[in-house]
């Protein structure tokens, strides 16, 4: 089938669905057939967030293990636990700030290592990129712009059937107007990150 | 004006599957709505709630949904156009009421959704409720994608109304919780004023009354058979000998499987979208030009037994299978690789399974199970109950937020399987051990459910504390309110119901309110009405902080923090307490001053009083 699988991972309150939601708009405003699903249990209790969006053909609404052409994690944990989504063509683009569950936090459970790890992922999938997107984030104005990051080193990597300046479009569209200049910031430094990695 | 008002007709919008069923619903002239909240439904009730606040269209979260689906039926039965929405086991509910309004019908149209949940993202069953449809002997239609769905509701209030009677509408998580691309279509005008003719031998339903009405529900059957049979919701595509049958989101899985394993024209396809009454002749036909046929659905072998069925009267030997070993399963959802690789397995073609990378040789990432919030009051109360009762009482809990108690540190909560279950069960423990129990609801379930069973025990003299968690709100599903919910702030001109007054009222004789923020008063008003001997009720009253921000005027109370000083690493407030505000940096306790909501709950557990609220200075 045609289409462009997406697997977009992440914590309660980073923004997931919106930035999900930025690319549907923007595929149904480019005509690009467009179809998402979205898994939020108890995000505001600190569960995953999980987006799946398929661009193009096919009927499917979500996508199965080792069919996601791109793997998008805004946390390096949720990116490692989603890991079999992917299979060896695919792209891992994926946030390296962690942050650890609450059982972490106290001491319960380990936190995976996530340069090392990173490094063993490398190899296994076609493309691996990953950076601190918090970081660049604050660098914008606000860490709540960190969905912004990610989305343009998505958009930068050209998998996507969209066009940047659409993308850069709806987010001027569909941001809060005091988000929108941080938010696109936001966006363009992901957009650099992705081309200096 | 409300996004869903917005827009012309053919215009193109991404909508999410619950927003387009209300959509379709507004298209169609709803003019009465009525919910109770539960996931995956939620979200319709949530356009219907705002819509309401700048149209004429009447909506309200009733108690619960036998009174959802009552209300709706008074305003059906007054000739409206109503929808009535809940999730999956909410029909259990409603059921005792839908049984009968199946006989008497209705004046009007009558929608009710249910919203089932495969796989159980957020519910406590998988039940498939499209057997609701045989039980009651109503229709039934399900989509199989958000655009379908949007159309599909406005046909099924055409059908309410050419039947006269109430039809199930049966969505699965899948379809709720997905967007799509859905084309605007006209919006009917709605009408909102109904007048009530008054036919007590068709409607009150008296045991002469019901045996003509049961009669009648069956002749409606036979009517509702025929236009299952010629509806365009069920559609053959295909010529092929291999045949299969589906329904739902497994369509789209079936069509792409088939383009992918590049062997379409092999195969005869039949999509049921109207599924009760199943199209009997319309299926016949299709098994007569098939081979051997494959069911694919989600849930129980529902339509696969209709089709096998189907077969005998026609004298079909042909193999027809669906669940079973090495196909598919009951449990659970299904997703696109595995309906291909069924399909490819049944009918011998050839599949290369998609290949998840490797992973057995990585860290295995840590779970991230939801949690009590920071700073949330049903966290302190639970955390006084262990202080007085450990582990010798008995805890019956109930659904909500609260459900996560269940989680270590705090250990709260033995049994629950319904709304309300905490009360009823209660009774039963106590009965049966002669030991302690203790027994939590929150204020949102206490009014849906909880009061039936709360007279009953006061009646039968059981012996328990039933503890209301009252955080001022329904909480788990998106902040609902309820009529227990003071909610003048949204501009709802509503009427509060006082939960001590209701369970004095149903002749409770001890009930104490505590703010269960204060540990100490906390203990000691558990200590009081444990000692009471019968039914006791604790109201542990303080808001969900999460729900408290959106209040006008809110002010963020100032954050805490670890004095290094003082601490003396107990981590009493760690080990007791596990609020997720509480870091570990070098195993020294910490507060995450984002986080902390300034709740001074755990300030009152520290031996050295290191736990300190923010000082100007401090905050940098």
């Amino acid at each position: 089938m045609n289409a462009t699988r997406l697997v977009i991972v992440a914590v309660g309150g980073q923004g997931n669905i919106l930035a999900a939601r930025m690319l549907g708009e923007t595929a149904v405003v480019a005509g690009v057939p467009v179809r998402m699903s979205e898994f939020h249990g108890m995000a505001q209790r600190g569960g995953v967030v999980e987006s799946m969006i398929i661009l193009g053909g096919g009927e499917s609404v979500c996508i199965s293990d080792g069919e996601a052409d791109v793997l998008v994690g805004f946390e390096p944990s949720e990116t490692f636990r989603a890991l079999r989504k992917c299979n060896r063509d695919a792209l891992i683009i994926s946030n390296t700030y962690p942050v650890p569950p609450y059982t972490v936090a106290l001491g319960k459970a380990q936190y995976p290592p996530v340069p090392e790890t990173m490094s063993k992922i490398r190899g296994r999938v076609k493309k691996l990129i990953y950076f601190d997107a918090t970081a660049l984030a604050l660098q914008a104005g606000s860490a709540l712009a960190l969905n912004m990051v990610m989305l343009g080193a998505l958009a930068g990597s050209g998998v996507l059937p969209l066009e940047t300046i659409s993308i850069r479009e709806t987010i001027r569209d569909k941001s809060k107007k005091s988000f929108v200049e941080i938010n696109l910031m936001a966006f363009d430094l992901g957009m650099k990150a992705l081309a200096a990695s | 004006m409300h996004p869903l008002l917005k827009g012309k007709p053919g215009e193109k919008m991404l909508m999410l599957g619950n927003e387009a069923i209300a959509r379709g619903a507004i298209e169609a002239g709803l003019a009465f709505a009525t919910a109770y909240p539960g996931t995956p439904s939620s979200e319709i009730a949530l356009q219907f709630f705002q819509i309401s606040q700048e149209s004429d269209l009447y909506f309200e979260y009733s108690g619960n949904e036998k009174v959802a689906l009552e209300v709706a039926a008074g305003a059906a039965m007054s000739g409206l156009r109503v929808m009535c929405t809940m999730k999956h086991v909410g029909v259990n509910v409603a059921a005792d009421a839908l049984m009968t309004l199946a006989y008497t019908g209705v004046v009007g149209s009558l929608v009710l959704v249910s919203a089932d949940d495969p796989y159980m993202f957020s519910s406590q069953n998988e039940q498939d409720n499209r057997f609701y449809g045989k039980l009651s002997g109503l229709p039934v239609l399900e989509p199989s994608s958000v655009a379908e769905a949007k159309e599909m509701v406005k046909y099924a209030f055409e059908l309410s109304e050419k039947l006269g009677e109430p039809v199930i509408f049966r969505t699965t998580t899948r379809i709720n919780h997905s967007s799509g691309v859905v084309e605007l279509g006209p919006v009917k005008r709605r009408i909102t004023g109904g007048d009530f003719k008054k036919k007590p031998f068709s409607y009150v339903c008296v045991p002469a009354v019901s045996r003509s009405l049961h009669a009648k529900l069956l002749q409606k059957y036979e009517q509702a058979l025929s236009l299952s049979n010629e509806n365009s919701w069920n559609m053959v595509e295909g010529n092929g000998t291999w045949g299969i049958v589906c329904n739902g989101v497994s369509y789209g899985y079936v069509r792409d499987a088939l383009r992918d394993l590049d062997s379409e024209a092999r195969f005869r396809l039949l999509r049921v979208g109207f599924s009760h009454p199943l199209p009997g002749g319309l299926i016949k036909n299709f098994l007569k030009g098939c081979e051997q046929v494959l069911v694919v659905e989600e849930g129980e072998p529902y339509l696969e037994e209709g089709v096998k069925a189907l077969a005998q009267e026609v004298g079909l030997t042909l193999t027809i299978r669906g669940k079973g070993e090495g196909l598919f399963s009951r449990l659970y959802e299904f997703d696109p690789a595995m309906v291909k690789s069924v399909i490819a397995f049944y009918f011998g073609l050839p599949f290369t399974p998609p290949q998840p990378i490797d992973v057995s040789d990585l860290p295995e990432a840590p779970a991230r199970p939801p949690n009590l919030c920071a700073g949330c009051p049903h966290r302190a109360t639970y955390v006084a109950v262990r202080e007085v009762f450990g582990d010798e009482a008995i805890y019956p809990t109930d659904i909500g937020c609260y459900t996560l108690g269940l989680l270590p540190p705090l250990n709260m909560g033995d049994f629950l399987i319904s709304m309300g279950s905490s009360v009823g069960t209660a009774g039963g423990f106590s009965r049966a051990t002669g030991r302690k129990v203790v027994s939590f609801i929150g204020d949102s379930t206490f009014f849906h459910a909880g009061l039936p069973g709360l007279a009953s025990a006061v009646f039968n003299k059981h012996n328990f504390t039933l503890i209301v968690l009252d955080n001022g709100t329904t909480a788990m599903t998106g902040h609902q309110p309820h009529p227990g919910a003071e909610v003048g702030h949204m501009g709802l001109p509503l009427q509060q119901v006082s939960i001590e007054e209701a369970a004095r009222g149903l002749g409770v004789k001890k009930v104490i309110t505590v703010d269960p923020l204060k540990f100490r008063k906390t203990v000691e008003a558990l200590k009081e009405a444990a000692s009471y001997e019968g039914v006791s009720v604790l109201v542990a009253r303080a808001f969900c902080p999460l729900y408290e921000r959106t209040f006008p005027n809110h002010k963020k109370a100032r954050a805490f923090y670890v004095d290094a000083q003082k601490c003396r690493n107990h981590k009493t407030c760690v080990n007791k307490i596990a609020c997720p505000a509480f870091y570990l940096e070098k195993e020294r306790v910490r507060i995450d001053e984002n986080r902390c909501v300034g709740c001074a709950f755990c300030a009152q557990f520290c031996p050295e009083n290191a736990i300190l609220p923010l000082k100007k200075e401090v905050l940098k």
